[in-house]
Formats: structure tokens, sequence, C-alpha cells
């Protein structure tokens, strides 16, 4: 009875948590809420009379804890997807190994479980082998341990289906009679094995979307877990992170113009090249110099940064923010139009450029932004590209038409810091860099940034 | 079964809860969301707890315990990354 009152009030403490995560005003109080929720629930459970012993409770848990600390307290803010990746991972490798104990157990006790306890365990398994797998395997490609181009292959749907299926299979078996846990195992092997098929041929722009739905698959490993428990406080915090995850899993095939089937099975990079880079740029791309556009940003009025995965790469967020900086105080109006892919994860350049101590008033979303582009004297995109296409709004039949983008080329001149003019994870031209309104400032990112500093200083 | 539809129902009102909750979170703050709501998946922690303190076979202590030190990874890593990454977000002036 206690223990049923202290987990509804967690969930309630849960819910509100993530509520107060609707402003960044309220978020940090928010994120406490849910953090003190958290305690509730796990304290409720120590004093529950059903656990025995508590040595070995107190080893994992100190262990645990100085381990995510240290993670935690570590780790720097561009390496963020790749954290949210493991311990998202973690998560799930809990589920697997809660219920494989939990079915040992039952069968050591002659095993009473029912349907729902053995369909339950086979799901927590799978998924949560899964969700380990796949979380493993997305860190080590944002971390850079494997290559984050697609890994592709002949067969490869063919192969995917024939795992997915014995996986099921194998879940199918551990639910027979009472229960049988070696399949569990079985299963818990080829769902490990069907995580990193499923993740491996996801290449670095799609990432953001692998990201939301391992969040996804952990959430939904918890409430499965719950299920074999038959736990209130897992299958509800289970549902609530299952339902964040799918959904920010939509808004980033939204935002990316991508079906799910297409980002897990691929498809992109395989459409015909039909319009040729040379008829677009040739003889129309503009080069200019940290002098010219220093000039330009003194005259300006109003200036919008657009950045995108290359300025977090080449760490040039510190010289946008001195830049940002000395414009304000000569009176620019400066903001921030955040494409809602950019970056590798949800939200990653917002956190990026927080950490600058950029005020978050002007960190704009895409639709709040881009209806004031006309209004705007300079747009700098730095590191972004396919999210500033125009080919996206004006023609079909390439792999961004229909994307939304940001329309920077409404502003009365879009300066482009780029090294080349190399496409784009979609591989398309950009007729952006030939518009008449487009300079393009061709270096690094970072020194690019710097030099413009500079200039900027320096021009009277 | 009378149980299994009592939790089923707690499972899908959860979800729409969820989806109502986080439909209001905005973009900018979508990548604290991914690691707030990764600590809240973190819950399976009370799932380890259980299976830990049962103490019946070595093997279910040995799951039960890597269990529980992994989900706490889990919840202590992704509230205090959270809790890092959401002081950062401030209004100046």
């Amino acid at each position: 009875m206690g223990i049923q009152v202290a987990y509804i009030l967690a969930s309630v403490l849960f819910i509100l948590g993530l509520k107060g995560l609707s402003h960044p005003r309220t978020a940090v109080r928010g994120n406490l809420t849910g953090a003190i929720g958290m305690l509730i629930a796990i304290v409720a459970t120590l004093l529950d009379k059903n656990i025995i012993s508590y040595e070995y409770i107190l080893v994992g848990t100190l262990a645990g804890s100085v381990a995510g600390a240290l993670f935690a307290l570590k780790v720097k803010m561009t390496a963020m997807p790749q954290m949210v990746a493991l311990f998202n991972g973690f998560g799930g490798a809990a589920s697997v190994l809660v219920a494989g104990a939990v079915l040992s157990e039952s069968l050591l006790r002659g095993g009473e479980g029912g349907m729902q306890f053995l369909v339950a365990t086979a799901a927590s398994g799978l998924i949560g082998a899964v969700t380990f797998w796949g979380s493993l395997v997305a860190f080590g490609k944002l971390q850079g341990l494997i290559t984050e181009k697609p890994v592709r292959y002949t067969g490869e749907q063919v192969v995917k289906v024939l795992i997915f299926l014995l996986a099921l299979y194998g879940a199918y078996r551990t639910t027979e009679g009472k229960g049988n846990v070696e399949w569990y195992w079985i299963a818990s092997g080829v769902g490990s094995l069907l995580g990193i098929l499923l993740t491996i041929p996801i290449g670095g722009a799609d990432m953001p979307i692998v990201i939301a739905l391992l969040n996804a698959y952990s959430g939904m490993a918890a409430a499965a877990t719950g299920f074999v428990l038959n736990n209130s406080i897992l299958i509800i915090s289970g549902a609530l992170v299952g339902a964040s995850g799918v959904f920010l899993t939509k808004i980033m095939c939204d935002a990316m113009n991508r079906s799910l089937p297409n980002v897990l099975f691929g498809g992109v990079g395989k459409v015909v090249e039909s319009i040729k880079a040379d008829d677009i740029y040739g003889g129309k791309v503009k080069a200019t110099t940290p002098e010219e556009v220093a000039m330009l940003l003194k005259m300006a009025r109003r200036v919008v940064f657009v950045p995108g995965y290359g300025m977090a790469v080449a760490r040039a967020q510190t010289p946008v923010r001195i830049l940002t900086e000395a414009m304000e105080k000569d009176g620019i109006e400066v903001e921030f139009g955040i494409h809602p892919v950019a970056g590798r994860m949800p939200g990653h350049m917002n956190v990026l450029l927080a950490e600058e101590n950029i005020s978050y008033d002007k960190l704009k979303e895409m639709e709040a932004i881009n209806d004031t582009f006309a209004q705007t004297d300079v747009v700098i995109v730095i590191g972004a590209n396919d999210v500033v296409n125009p080919l996206a709004r004006e023609s079909s039949g390439t792999p961004i038409s229909g994307m939304p983008i940001l329309n920077v080329d409404k502003a009365r001149t879009v300066v482009v810091i780029k090294r080349s003019l190399a496409p784009g994870f979609a591989g398309i031209p950009n007729p952006l860099f030939a518009a008449d309104n487009t300079l393009m400032l061709f270096d690094d990112a970072k020194k690019a940034m710097e030099n413009l500093v500079k200039a900027y200083r320096e021009a009277a | 079964m009378e149980n299994f539809l009592q939790i089923i129902t707690i499972f899908i009102l959860a979800i729409f809860v969820g989806v109502e909750v986080i439909s209001k979170v905005p973009p900018i703050l979508h990548t604290p969301l991914m690691s707030g709501s990764n600590a809240i998946s973190g819950i399976t922690l009370v799932g380890a707890l259980i299976s830990a303190g049962m103490q019946a076979s070595t093997l279910t202590i040995v799951l039960g315990t890597l269990a529980v030190a992994l989900a706490t990874v889990n919840v202590v890593g992704g509230f205090l990354v959270t809790h890092r990454m959401l002081s950062k977000f401030r209004k100046k002036g």
C-alpha cells in the first residue's frame, strides 16, 4: 500500500518535471523535480519488505553513482550526443539483465508466471538488447570510433529482416511452457545483433533521428520490464519516455523530409544527380574576404547566424560569441536561426550556444525566424548546407524537395563560411552559393570566424 | 486478466500524458529533454533493486547487481548532465 502511494507521487513528479522543460526559465527546477521523484521511487522500493539483502545493492549503486557522476561532470558539451547515447544504452542493458534475473528466479520457484509475465520478459530482453547495442554503435559513430558514413552492403535488407524474424522466434520460444531461460538469452543475443545491424548503416546526418529513436526504445524497454514485475512506476515512466522519444523522432523525420522506414532501411544518396554542379556554380560564385564581410557587418542593423554541425566540428562557437558581443555593443541586432536537425542530436546547436553564454531568447527556431530574413541585412551561414538549400523549395526530384529550410536567401546579403563548394549530406549542389546576394568565405569555420572578429575590430 | 487490463490502462493513459506534456517542450530544449527523459528511463533501477534484493540464487544476485550498477549510471549521470546543460541556458538583460 505504502509503496503504491510513493509510486504515484513519483509519477506525478516525473510528469511535473517534464512539464518544467517547457521553458528555459523553469527547466532547471523541472529536472530537479524529476530527480526527486526518482529518489522517492528508489527509497520506497528499498524500504519495501520484498528486499532481503542490501549489501549487493549498495555495491551496485555506489559503483553506478560514481561512474555516472564522473561521466556527467567530465563530458564536454560538444560530446553530449554520444554521452546521451551511452546512458541510454545502459538503461537498455539493465532491462535485459532484470528480466533475465526475474525469469531465472521465477523458474527456480516453480515458474508460476503467466502469459503477461513471459511475453513482457521476452519483450524486455529483446528491446533492451536492441537499445543497448544500438546505443553503443551510435556512441561509437559519434565518438569517431567507427565510421560515421553509412555502412551498406548487398542483401542488407534481407539480412535485417531475417535477423528480426529470428529474434521474434527466440522471443516466442522464451514464452513456451513456464518460460525458457536459454531461449531468453538467445533472443537477447539475436536482439543485440539486430541493434548493431539497424544502427550501423545510418550516416552522420541522420544521427539526430537515431538518438531520438533509441530514446524511445529505452522507454519501451523500461515499460516492458514494468509489465514483467507488474510495477506501475516502471510502466508509467517507460510510457512517458517512449512517448518523448517517438515524438522527437517524428519531429526530426519531418524536419529532414524523411520517413522513418526511409531512415532505417536507407534510400538517401540513391537519387540520380540530375543537377550538375557546374551548371549552377559556373562563374557565378563570388568569394569574399574577412575584411569585406567586416565592412558589411559594420553597416548592418540586423545580423542572423545560421549554425550547422560544421560549427560544432570546428569548435567555432567561441569566436561566434565574441563577434556577437562586439556587434551588439555597436547596436546591431543579432539572432541565431536554428534548424531542427542542425547538429547530431535534437537541440544540439542550442546547447553549444547556451554554453557560450549566448542569451537563450536570441536562439530562434525555424518558424520564428523565417519571416524575419527579409528584414535582415547580413546572414552568416556557418557550417550548414542542406538546411539552407533553396532547391528544397523550388524544384521537385531532389532528395530534399519539400524539406523545410531556413529562407536565408531572402536576406540582403548572405555570407557562407565553408571550406569548399562540396555538397552536404544530400549530395546535391546548393544554388544559394551562386546567388547574386551571396558571398562565399572559403575557410575553416573557426579560422574564418577568428579572422572575421579581428577584421571587425580593425574596421573603423 | 483484470490486473493486466488495469496496468495496460495505466500504460495507455501515461502515453497520452507523455505526448501532451512533451509536445510543449520548445526545440531549444530538445537536448535536455532527451537526456532528462533518458534519466527517467533509468527507472529500470527500481526493477533492478527488486531483482538484486531477492537474493535467491547466485545468478540472480550477479545479474541484479550488474543491473543496479548500469541503471544507476543512467539515473545519476542522466540527471546530472541535464542539470549541467540546463544551467547554461541563461537570459541576459
